[in-house]
């Protein structure tokens, strides 16, 4: 995306191939590498993947050994980070972002004895790329619900990250969710096509704020927007950690990415020789999903229905995705009752019905 | 489906006085950068210097509860960086290039390993100037005498750069260097001393540039901060053709291009977002390779010696 992280890629690439290489032995721990898009400083998407490797590391006491390199960029320097781990014995990766697709399966093709684990993808050509991902869209449907009952301006800011359809379907989830709890919600979406740029999702933020906007939602990484919202006080919701140290009055909660113990499940697997490819889409049910603490701003009722929302979710009661709903252009999508596909979830690239504004291409 | 494209919602004082905001910290950077440049170096580390001073202002000004020594920081951290690339180049002759790149990692190691411990805590606040009746002038009011003291302080930076390299002799030494190293050698000018001392102003400008994120822009401390805005500075250099009134004007733009696209989306606009949120890396890139190409730097009239190696040689 940008020099910086394309220069860190290359310089840690390089540094790792003098590292190395040949067979493991018999009682090497096994090597596990995690390849992160942004810093692990972030306090957000990649910051929760790296606190999930070091709980496997210390769940696994000394039988494998994991390491990782930060803010590489999807494309040539992914693949060459990714066939650096590889060629130094590297026994499992980790791939964190949806952009690593191509990468990982072009490297997983040259290196048949690595298991691949690649998160929020959708691309699996080779037998040993496994896809893992969380249902990110039923938090999205209890902070929407939020957002709808506690909004006075009607108006909800959503900070989106690239039109993908990860993104879409969280911003449909919030929506159809603050619709149903306040039928005069609208939400402005202002995209910065970046993952990770906090003084540009801190402008995202005011721009949204002067618009009127008195929430702010968030899918992108670091903890810029809300901080504005902490300084503005406008109430906001954290985004794949508990961010509400950057926001301590204004975090109404956070929609918690929980990777540790999937990470640990398929660590074991491949520890006991019995790792095979899989495809993973776990939500609040399998605890994937957590939601932060509801905080003491959100009134007794709103909270009850979202705690009742959140019981529901992971009963598997209650589907975000449930018809009716048509799309943004009137036609219907899914008839009354019916329930979403995941493929047409992991594919979505429209707008339901009421949403304002069209999605960039 | 048409979004609500209400025009009357975008208030253009509020639109032209955080456009100010957006463009301050490239523009200090750019300004730093832009002397060091003249003198005759090529310090890619720009990025590096940022973050740094990123984090040693907001270190220092959470740890004294005083952002303005936590700005002095900045620029002594920002400074202190630079002048590693200063030995590494001018007395060790290392590439400076490689140099400079190397600085950005290294930057964004030690800033990160520095900021350990400094996530999720607020830093003091930056009171706003108060021009007293000025403030209160209808429009121009609000978009020129309401800002944060760091505003003004990069505009008094930018005339002042102006000023010292067209009507100084210290600055037209400066020039000199830049042009001809060799000329300015055999002239008695001292070459070295000339660079170390623009290197290390171009790190102080580009560390304020990073606590203004820290401190200002964003207020927190966040691994990475900067984002890339060092080389948004860099490729502003060349866009400004090495002028200081240019590179005000070009931050301004960049900023205003950030702001006005941001405010559209959010008022609800159509606008190709893709493009313009590329926009400005896409012109980084061009414009760094339009640097490496010997032909493009002498029409665009880039300093004669800018990333030469200098030998004392007599």
């Amino acid at each position: 995306m940008n020099r910086r992280q394309l220069l860190a890629g290359t310089a840690l690439a390089l540094s790792l191939s003098t590292g190395l290489g040949g067979v493991a032995l018999a009682d090497d721990p096994l090597r596990v590498g995690f390849v992160y898009i942004g810093p692990v400083g972030d306090q957000g998407w990649t910051f929760i993947h790296d606190q999930a490797r070091q709980e496997a590391e210390a769940h696994f006491e000394g039988r494998i050994e994991t390491s990782f390199v930060e803010s590489v960029p999807y494309g040539a320097d992914a693949e060459r980070v990714m066939t650096q781990m590889a060629l130094s014995g590297t026994d499992m990766i980790f791939a964190t972002t949806f952009g690593y697709g191509p990468d990982v399966n072009a490297v997983a093709a040259r290196f048949p004895g690595v298991a691949f684990e690649h998160a929020t993808g959708y691309l699996q050509e080779e037998p040993n790329v496994s896809l893992y991902n969380a249902r990110f869209y039923e938090g999205r449907a209890v902070i929407g619900h939020i957002a709808g009952r506690m909004t006075e301006s009607n108006t909800i800011g959503y900070i989106a990250s690239f039109p993908i359809p990860e993104v879409v379907m969280g911003i449909n989830s919030a929506f159809l969710h603050a619709r149903a709890a306040n039928p005069d919600v609208q939400f402005r979406v202002v995209w910065v096509y970046s993952w990770f740029d906090p003084a540009q999702e801190a402008a995202a933020a005011e721009a949204l704020i002067e618009q009127g906007a008195d929430v702010i939602m968030q899918h992108t990484d670091s903890t810029g927007a809300i901080r504005i919202a902490q300084e503005r006080d406008v109430l906001a919701f954290g985004q794949a950690a508990d961010m509400s140290a950057a926001a301590p009055d204004v975090h109404l909660t956070a929609i918690i990415n929980q990777w540790a113990p999937y990470y640990i499940e398929r660590i074991q697997a491949r520890l006991d020789g019995e790792w095979e490819a899989r495809n993973t889409w776990y939500g609040i049910g399998e605890g994937m999903v957590g939601m932060a603490p509801l905080h003491e701003r959100i009134p007794e009722d709103v909270r009850a229905e979202a705690e009742q929302m959140i019981a529901d979710i992971a009963a598997g009661d209650y589907h975000p995705f449930t018809g009716p709903i048509n799309r943004q252009d009137g036609t219907p999508w899914l008839a009354e009752g019916e329930v979403a596909a995941d493929g047409d979830l992991l594919g979505m690239g429209f707008y339901v019905e009421g949403m304002t504004g069209e999605i960039p291409n | 489906m048409m979004g609500t494209m209400d025009l009357s919602s975008i208030n253009p004082v509020v639109l032209a006085a955080a456009l100010m905001v957006a463009a301050t910290p490239i523009l200090l950077a750019a300004i730093g950068e832009l002397v060091v440049e003249k003198a005759g170096v090529l310090n890619l580390g720009v990025e590096g210097m940022m973050i740094t001073g990123a984090i040693t202002g907001f270190a220092f000004a959470v740890s004294t509860g005083n952002p303005y020594l936590g700005m002095l920081a900045a620029v002594a951290g920002g400074a202190g960086l630079a002048l590693i690339f200063a030995l590494l180049t001018q007395y060790l002759m290392a590439n400076q290039v490689a140099t400079g790149l190397a600085l950005t990692l290294f930057g964004l190691g030690f800033s990160a390993l520095l900021g350990q411990g400094y996530s999720g805590v607020s830093p003091p606040r930056t009171p706003r100037m108060d021009f007293g009746w000025l403030g209160d002038i209808p429009v121009l009011g609000p978009i020129l005498f309401r800002h944060d003291p760091l505003v003004y302080v990069s505009l008094i930076i930018v005339a002042g750069v102006w000023w010292f390299l067209r009507y100084s002799r210290a600055g037209r030494i400066l020039r000199a260097v830049g042009e001809n190293h060799d000329a300015a050698h055999a002239l008695g000018y001292r070459v070295r001393a000339v660079r170390v001392a623009a290197i290390a102003f171009g790190g102080a400008c580009g560390g304020l540039g990073g606590a203004y994120l820290s401190l200002i822009r964003v207020p927190q401390w966040t691994e990475g901060m900067t984002a890339g805005a060092g080389w948004i500075a860099l490729a502003l250099v060349v866009f400004a053709s090495w002028r200081p009134w240019r590179a005000l004007l070009g931050a301004y733009l960049f900023g205003g291009i950030v702001t006005l696209q941001l405010t559209l989306q959010a008022a609800g606009w159509r606008i190709p977002v893709e493009y313009l949120a590329m926009a400005p890396y896409l012109v980084t890139i061009v414009v760094l390779v339009v640097i490496s190409s010997g032909r493009a730097r002498r029409t665009l009239s880039a300093p004669g010696s800018l990333g030469r190696p200098f030998h004392a040689a007599g």
